[in-house]
């Protein structure tokens, strides 16, 4: 075979060559560059840090406990457990909300409809941020102190310093509960697989929802009573300044989520309500003309179909969700990147902290993807 | 034969905004009557037939279907729904459903069948249609005149008392019309009432006991096939048998 300049295949991997060797040469340089400039600070590079002593208290640890004198990577850890909390309850009530102003603003309701379109416009049209400093400015700035706390139920206060809650004084009984709960979880899953199978010998469907409600709930409270019916409650009591007893939730945690959900809840609305508009016409009138009522129609017939052209943009939003919920920074809750910040501050090892930012996010970010993927293709449309 | 008609129309108007699509129908159709309807494109014949089973609502008149007054009452709307059935031009199959799921949908969750019988039913269905095989298929992997096999199977799985056609075979390749308009033969033979809006003149000549020429919102015309083609009475009614018979 004869070589010649002139042959386009060959000048190609010529190109492309040329290209990767450039892009080698200049990660060399960033990475050689960046040792150089860290040995003249004095500066180790390597991840030794994390098993130092990180010195700061973190406002909120919820999930692991941790006090100063334990190590930056307890403390990352603690910021990542935020992270997860914010975006776990972000994403669970962000699609609660987005699927019903979404089925909202297609009501023939015209009422219902119009405030569903108002809150989608207005919502998705103001910066996330500013909204962030909204909800914590509503919750800081409007409530009274804990002295004067607006208690709208018995036990629960709204005051600057979050909301205060009664929760029941932890007891074994309550562990026996836990796990009575989840037996009757199971009970409800074979219960709910049963229903089906009756329905197909019989054609009647046993109340399915009933029936998991009941399992769900009596289980724990046969527990409950078994264990001696306790009443105990620890309630949120003022205690100088501020609440003892009790749960609570910060007002940065409470602005975070309340900020995340509404916002990302106004663009899955948006996704969902397309989602069903793209479904023929024709499809609702086919579902009718059998006699189907609407409900079932919906359920059926029409949200199987804009499932599939619902669940890739809804993704997006739940890796949206939780990226934005970095912006927690901002109003000083401890999520991860909040942390890292303060940890970069104090060992100076930049590089490592945002590698260690952008691993864990990459992380996140291809699991659910994957997990969506695998969703989107098990719902996919057989054709030809 | 019973005295009461399966469906009756009487003084129906409909409008779109200012347009009136209807005005004041009188129709009757008796227990296993067979009505071809034609007329020109934007008569009216879609919207007439599909206030017969309610998915458009009339502005005022009556509709009787088998001696339930079509109101507002959603519920009744649902039982005159369960006993009509309806097929449309664009088939309108459930594309996400296999063939066979298509078919018993209704049956299980509207008529609580058990499910069992209604695949049997819809294996009865599929083999009138000639297509038992098709059973596991998906939609998509059909032809058109297949799909509309389907579609008629799935509206007679529902076991109607009356059946609505529109235009069924006008979204059809020529080759496929026939496939389906002897499934329709076959079912006014076994002695289905049928309102059928088509411009299939030879189907109209072979199983319509009467056939209506609607024009600009009205009933023009209602005669006997061999009156009707053989000496229209009005000057609307011969231009438009000119124009799709002629040319
Ligand atoms: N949903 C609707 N909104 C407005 N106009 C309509 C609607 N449906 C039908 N029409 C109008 O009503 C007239 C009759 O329509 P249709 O019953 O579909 O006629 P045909 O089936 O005889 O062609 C047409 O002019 C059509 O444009
Ligand atoms: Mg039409």
């Amino acid at each position: 075979m004869r070589l010649s300049t002139g042959d386009p295949r060959l000048r190609a991997a010529a190109y492309q060559a040329a290209a990767l060797a450039a892009v080698i040469l200049l990660g060399w340089y960033l990475v050689s560059n960046t040792l150089a400039n860290l040995e003249a600070r004095r500066i180790a590079s390597g991840f030794a840090f994390l098993g130092r002593e990180a010195g700061f208290e973190i406002g909120e640890t919820s999930l692991i406990a941790y006090g100063a004198a334990d190590t930056y990577l307890r403390a990352l850890a603690v910021g990542l457990a935020n992270t997860f909390r914010v975006a776990l309850i972000g994403i669970v009530a962000a699609t609660a909300l987005g699927a019903l102003i979404g089925l909202a603003r297609l009501s023939r309701n015209w009422l219902v409809a119009k405030l569903a379109a108002a809150y989608v416009e207005f919502v998705r049209n103001v910066p996330l941020l500013v909204q962030l400093f909204f909800w914590y400015a509503v919750i800081t700035e409007n409530l009274p102190g804990p002295r004067e706390a607006v208690e709208p139920l018995p036990g629960v206060f709204l005051a600057n310093r979050g909301i205060f809650f009664p929760v029941p004084a932890w007891s074994a009984v309550h562990g026996w509960m836990l796990a009575a709960t989840a037996l009757g979880a199971g009970a409800a899953l074979a219960h709910a697989r049963w229903a089906r199978r009756r329905q197909a010998r019989t054609g009647r469907r046993p109340p399915v929802l009933a029936g998991a409600a009941a399992l769900l709930v009596l289980p724990p409270a046969l527990a409950w009573l078994a264990g001696g019916a306790p009443t105990r409650f620890s309630v949120p009591a003022l205690a100088g300044f501020n609440f003892a007893g009790g749960a609570h939730l910060s007002p940065e945690f409470a602005a975070l989520t309340a900020g995340l959900i509404v916002y990302t809840a106004s663009f899955i609305a948006e996704i969902v309500r397309a989602g069903v508009l793209a479904i023929d016409r024709g499809q609702f009138e086919a579902a009718y003309a059998l006699g189907l009522r609407r409900g079932l129609a919906m359920r059926l017939v029409v949200l199987p179909q804009a499932l599939r052209a619902i669940v890739p943009p809804v993704t997006s939003q739940y890796l949206n969700l939780i990226k934005n919920s970095s912006l927690a920074v901002a109003i000083g809750y401890p999520d991860l990147v909040s942390i890292a910040n303060t940890t970069i501050n104090q060992t100076g090892q930049a590089i490592e902290g945002i590698a260690i930012i952008m691993a864990v996010y990459l992380t996140i970010s291809l699991v659910i993807s994957a997990l969506m993927n695998w969703y989107n293709a098990r719902i996919a449309l057989k054709e030809r | 034969m019973s005295a009461r008609p399966m469906i009756e129309l009487r003084k129906v108007s409909k409008r779109f905004g200012d347009f009136q699509a209807l005005k004041a129908i009188d129709l009757e159709v008796a227990p296993g009557e067979k009505i071809v309807v034609c007329g020109p494109s934007g008569s009216g014949k879609s919207t007439m037939i599909r206030i017969v089973n309610g998915l458009e609502r009339h502005d005022s008149g009556t509709v009787v279907v088998d001696g339930i007054e079509l109101r507002d009452d959603l519920r009744e709307i649902e039982a005159i729904r369960a006993e009509v059935g309806m097929v449309f031009q664009s088939f309108n199959l459930f594309p996400h459903l296999t063939v066979l799921q298509n078919l018993t949908l209704a049956p299980l969750w509207v008529r609580k069948m058990p499910r069992r019988q209604a695949e049997a039913l819809a294996m009865e269905l599929l083999e009138r249609v000639k297509i038992p095989e098709q059973a596991g298929k998906y939609p998509g992997q059909l032809s058109g005149g297949q799909q509309q096999r389907v579609a008629i199977a799935r509206a007679l799985a529902m076991r109607p008392k009356a059946m609505l056609f529109d235009e069924p075979t006008s979204a059809l390749d020529p080759e496929m019309i026939k496939e389906v308009l002897d499934v329709m033969v076959e079912l006014a033979r076994e002695g289905m009432t049928m309102v059928v809006v088509t411009h299939e003149m030879g189907f109209a000549r072979t199983v319509a006991d009467r056939v209506v020429f609607m024009d600009q919102g009205e009933i023009v015309e209602a005669a006997p096939p061999q009156e009707f083609f053989g000496a229209p009475q009005t000057d609307r009614a011969r231009l438009f048998l000119s124009q799709i018979l002629g040319h």
